[in-house]
């Protein structure tokens, strides 16, 4: 057979690809790019115009909320990664048991509803709130400091919000770094200073792009907390683009705004591209590093880069010997690295900061009073039953649930099979499938969820089915969001395990389908369980997109939330967060534990 | 080439990992230009030995002396030592040319220097021409090599290797051990290397710390463990051994008689440790052991009938059950196509009195 046959071989053995590509192609690209023609088509006409775009940046106000956008994303990106750096440093660096335990103070923050963070914050940071409220009482200011409605509230809320997300991606990375290369470079003469600037660093930096690049895209199309604790001068881009749908109806106007966002997405991550490779966002190292080749620019910038790491090692050193001198560390007994107990203090403050927050929550949830307020005046379940007798929270937590479980089966069946085909079969183009099939992850979400929303208007009304305010159309449009996760995971899972079994199997006489039932399914069934359990917290705590799908019908308990959180803050919320917290804890736990027994499992054997 | 000058001294040392002891009452001392393998198991303790004289672990207890000084808890970039790392742990980030001279950049060396000093060390490990190659774009011997010039670009007191040839294929590794051989030759480098390999240690080493069970059990040169194992442990982990159990009949004057389980009686020479009426294990190489004619004799003689016989090319092995029940085995090198003899038959298997040695049990 020739070379293109085998390939094209290979591509027959690729079928279980195909849902997902209908799928995808279907309710994502189709959509996404719909959205996109709109935005430089003359209604209805097909011919190309400008004018959406020449409105957009005629105006100084769109012009000033985008430069907002960039420069709230650009900071928040600045203090995810520099904050994150020390945690996931150490993740990476301790025993395999203190990073599994720490890894959940990390995994539950991420996997908590931004929205239930951000209540969080309000009932901190607000004028009655928990630290006015302590500084007061300890005599340091005399009135309230305002703390959010402003810059300061955002970037805590964003920070806060995306840090956990920048902290996994850097630990990807770090985690592929050999653990004898500061040893080595301990024992050639490097203090630590030197072999962590010189020699670790640079060898995370990959990790440290893809996490910045992550948070950055995450962080132009975010509303909820610009929203909420942010004022009139932190309106960003997402924010216009849902009053032009939601209030204006103005399409082709926010299909510009979002065009946009994407394009401001796009060239960054293109940039990214150009300098770091994609790979790296799959936690790879790059391919292309050193001095060696290259153009003289690359070679200029990573000479002055070396320097650069080289002088702020020395300094570090100058700073440990300054200390040795006063506190000398002599060869006889046995010395304590305080480097490492620094780092372990930091490490420790910032999960504080990550982890702490939210359970404020709970007991402004048993206040007594009818407003949020810091100390909580206990103890009353009012608003716990407020939630269990109204219809609308009631309706809105059975709608999310069932939706959850829907979309996160219908993301297995379409997700699931494809990460079998990229896992095992050599197919061309599959860095292509991959970056298509984690794309919704990548574009953001807000995008997805205007061009959902159209689509569903247009192509509901040419085949006559409502998806507009109705489950059917929250559920595909969470399977969109929950694929790549469930991609991710079940990839993961199967990386691991020994297809030597699956050989085995075959040659005991089981044909492929009783294989894969009889022996891979069993045996990866924890990843699996995982993979859904996943999918079904993407779709519980997704905002975004039931704020324009669920048209106000078909409300989702985020959603309610949501509208609740825009009229007024209240404890009703705090009584909703809570219960979201234990279910969410609950579920996060399940499906760690899970994963961790299926990647133990399957490679066991 | 063994100089006097004494670059390691180690006293009783001890470690434990919780309730797991990893090492414990370890001491030897090193002189200058001496190869010293730690050989021994995996969990023997080997390795914890190598990171704590590296600086890389602190010990529970005991002293590390470097070069004359105490080093005990010294940072292990102050220690001058050199360590070539198992996967050889070259920065990915860097050149060759990068690499080598990390330690002298270290040390504030002038670059026009570490130009030179480079290229020496890399003419040395005779890749003269791969100073601006990435690390990953060197074969796995080439690293090894660039790993090793790494260390001895800055002349450390000694050099640390651990399992440095573990990563190789087996030919590789072979040409790689002579190459390290030859150059601590040549150059009068001083070696501590650390292998669990029992073949690699003997072609290398001046001498050998054999550890097994987070203790050393025997230090002495290859010969010497070969020929003299203090231990069963020793006798039976380096080459191959023929171990049956024996209880003391007489002993003193330097020599002793066992008698085998089959009720043979065996001479042997002994130290004075060895009581009468003591339980023991003798051990004879399969190399000694010869099938006698029906007429001869030898000093020790022991009969069994006729197992296997196996021909490896350049030596036949011939196995034996004895009548108690053990198999021993007798090699002799190949000389033609084996003729007369076939399973079942009855043999005499002979030895000299001084190739048994005597083991407490």
């Amino acid at each position: 057979m020739t070379a293109a046959g085998r390939r094209f071989g290979a591509w027959r053995a690729a079928w279980p690809l195909l849902p997902v590509l209908i799928f995808l192609g279907f309710f994502f690209l189709y959509p996404v790019g719909q959205l996109l023609w709109l935005s430089v088509e003359i209604k209805g006409t097909g011919a190309l115009t400008a004018m959406h775009y020449q409105r957009l940046f005629a105006s100084t106000l769109y012009v000033k909320v985008l430069q907002i956008t960039l420069e709230t994303s650009a900071w928040c990106t600045f203090f995810s990664i520099v904050g994150g750096y020390p945690v996931a440093y150490l993740l990476a660096t301790t025993s395999e048991r203190r990073r599994n335990n720490l890894m959940l103070w990390i995994l539950l923050p991420f996997w908590t509803s931004f929205l239930v963070r951000t209540f969080a914050w309000i009932v901190l940071l607000g004028r009655n709130g928990a630290i006015n409220g302590w500084l007061q009482a300890l005599g340091l200011t005399d009135e309230p400091l305002s703390l959010i409605y402003n810059f300061t509230g955002v970037m805590i809320g964003m920070t806060h919000a995306l840090m956990p997300l920048a902290i996994l991606t850097m630990v990807s990375v770090m985690e592929q770094i050999d653990a004898n290369l500061p040893k080595a470079a301990s024992t050639l003469g490097a203090r630590g200073g030197q072999a962590f600037w010189r020699i670790y660093f640079p060898l995370s930096l990959p990790g440290v792009a893809a996490g910045g690049l992550l948070v950055f895209i995450t962080a132009i199309g975010f509303f909820i907390t610009p929203a909420l604790l942010g004022g009139r001068l932190q309106t960003m881009i997402a924010q216009v683009i849902i009053t032009q749908v939601q209030d204006l109806m103005n399409w082709a106007f926010a299909g510009a705004v979002s065009v946009l966002l994407l394009v401001t997405a796009l060239v960054v991550f293109y940039l990214y591209d150009r300098a770091l490779g994609m790979s790296t966002l799959a936690g790879e190292t790059p391919s292309t590093q050193g001095g060696g080749g290259r153009n003289p620019i690359a070679r200029l910038s990573a000479w002055i880069g070396g320097h650069l790491l080289g002088a702020i090692g020395r300094l570090c050193d100058i700073v440990s010997e300054a200390y040795e001198r006063l506190v000398p560390r002599p060869a006889s007994r046995p010395t304590r690295e305080w480097s490492r107990g620094v780092l372990a203090f930091l490490v420790f403050l910032i999960i504080f900061f990550l982890a702490a927050p939210t359970f404020f929550i709970v007991p402004v949830s048993f206040t007594t009073d009818a407003f949020i307020e810091w100390p909580p005046k206990f103890f009353s379940l009012r608003w716990y039953d407020t939630v269990f007798v109204s219809p609308l929270w009631r309706e809105a937590i059975v709608r999310s649930l069932l939706v959850g479980v829907l979309s996160a089966s219908l993301a297995m069946v379409v997700g699931a099979p494809a990460a079998f085909v990229l896992v095992r079969q050599r197919i061309m183009g599959k860095t292509a499938l991959l970056a298509l099939v984690l794309s919704p992850l990548i574009i953001p979400r807000i995008i997805i969820a205007v061009a959902l929303f159209y689509f569903y208007a247009r192509f509901g009304a040419l085949i006559n089915v409502r998806f507009i305010g109705t489950s059917l159309g929250l559920v595909l449009g969470h399977a969109v969001l929950a694929i790549p996760y469930v991609v991710v995971t079940v990839m993961a899972v199967l990386k691991n395990y020994d297809e030597r079994l699956d050989q085995a199997a075959g040659s005991l006489g089981a044909n492929p389908v009783r294989t894969l039932w009889h022996v891979t399914i069993p045996l990866i069934r924890s990843g699996l369980i995982a993979a859904f359990l996943f999918a079904f917290i993407t779709s519980f705590d997704e905002l975004t997109i039931a704020l324009f799908v669920s048209g106000g019908l078909a409300t989702t308990l985020p959603k309610q939330m949501w509208d609740d959180a825009l009229l007024k803050v209240n404890p009703t919320l705090a009584a909703v967060s809570t219960i979201l917290l234990v279910f969410i804890t609950g579920m996060i736990l399940a499906a760690e534990y899970l994963r961790r027994r299926a990647l133990g499992r399957s490679s066991a054997a | 080439m063994t100089g006097t000058t004494e670059k390691l001294r180690v006293r009783d040392l001890r470690k434990t990992f919780g309730q797991v002891v990893a090492l414990t009452d370890a001491q030897f001392d090193l002189a200058e230009g001496e190869f010293l393998t730690l050989l021994g198991p995996s969990g023997s303790g080997k390795t914890t030995m190598l990171m704590i004289i590296a600086g890389l672990i602190q010990p529970d207890k005991g002293e590390v002396w470097i070069d004359g000084k105490l080093a005990t808890f010294a940072p292990s970039y102050k220690r001058d030592i050199g360590m070539v790392f198992q996967n050889y742990a070259l920065f990915p980030h860097m050149t060759v040319h990068e690499n080598i001279a990390f330690p002298l950049r270290m040390r504030r060396m002038a670059e026009s220097k570490i130009r030179d000093e480079v290229q020496r060390v890399l003419d040395i490990v005779r890749l003269p021409h791969v100073a601006d190659r990435l690390p990953r774009a060197l074969s796995g011997g080439q690293q090894q090599r660039i790993a090793l010039a790494r260390c001895m670009v800055y002349r450390p007191s000694i050099i640390l290797m651990d399992e440095p040839l573990g990563a190789l294929d087996k030919k590789l590794r072979d040409q790689m051990q002579l190459e390290i051989k030859q150059l601590h030759t040549e150059l009068g480098i001083t070696i501590l290397y650390v292998t669990h390999d029992q073949e690699e240690a003997m072609i290398m080493s001046d001498r050998i710390c054999l550890m097994n069970d987070a203790r050393i059990e025997q230090l002495g040169t290859p010969a010497d463990l070969y020929f003299k194992p203090r231990t069963v442990f020793a006798a039976d982990f380096l080459g191959e051994s023929n171990l049956l159990d024996g209880v003391v009949q007489s002993a003193g004057h330097g020599r002793a008689t066992v008698k085998s389980a089959g009720d043979a009686v065996i001479k042997a020479p002994a130290a004075d440790v060895f009581a009468v009426g003591q339980a023991v294990k003798f051990m004879v190489r399969p190399e000694r052991l010869r099938l006698l004619d029906p007429v001869e004799s030898a000093d020790n003689v022991i009969e069994g009938t006729l197992d296997q016989i196996i021909m490896v090319g350049g030596v036949t092995k011939y196995y034996v059950r004895l009548p108690t029940g053990p198999v021993v085995s007798a090699t002799r090198l190949t000389r033609g196509p084996v003729t007369g003899l076939e399973r079942g038959t009855r043999v005499r298997l002979g030895w000299p009195a001084d190739s048994t040695v005597l083991l407490p049990t």
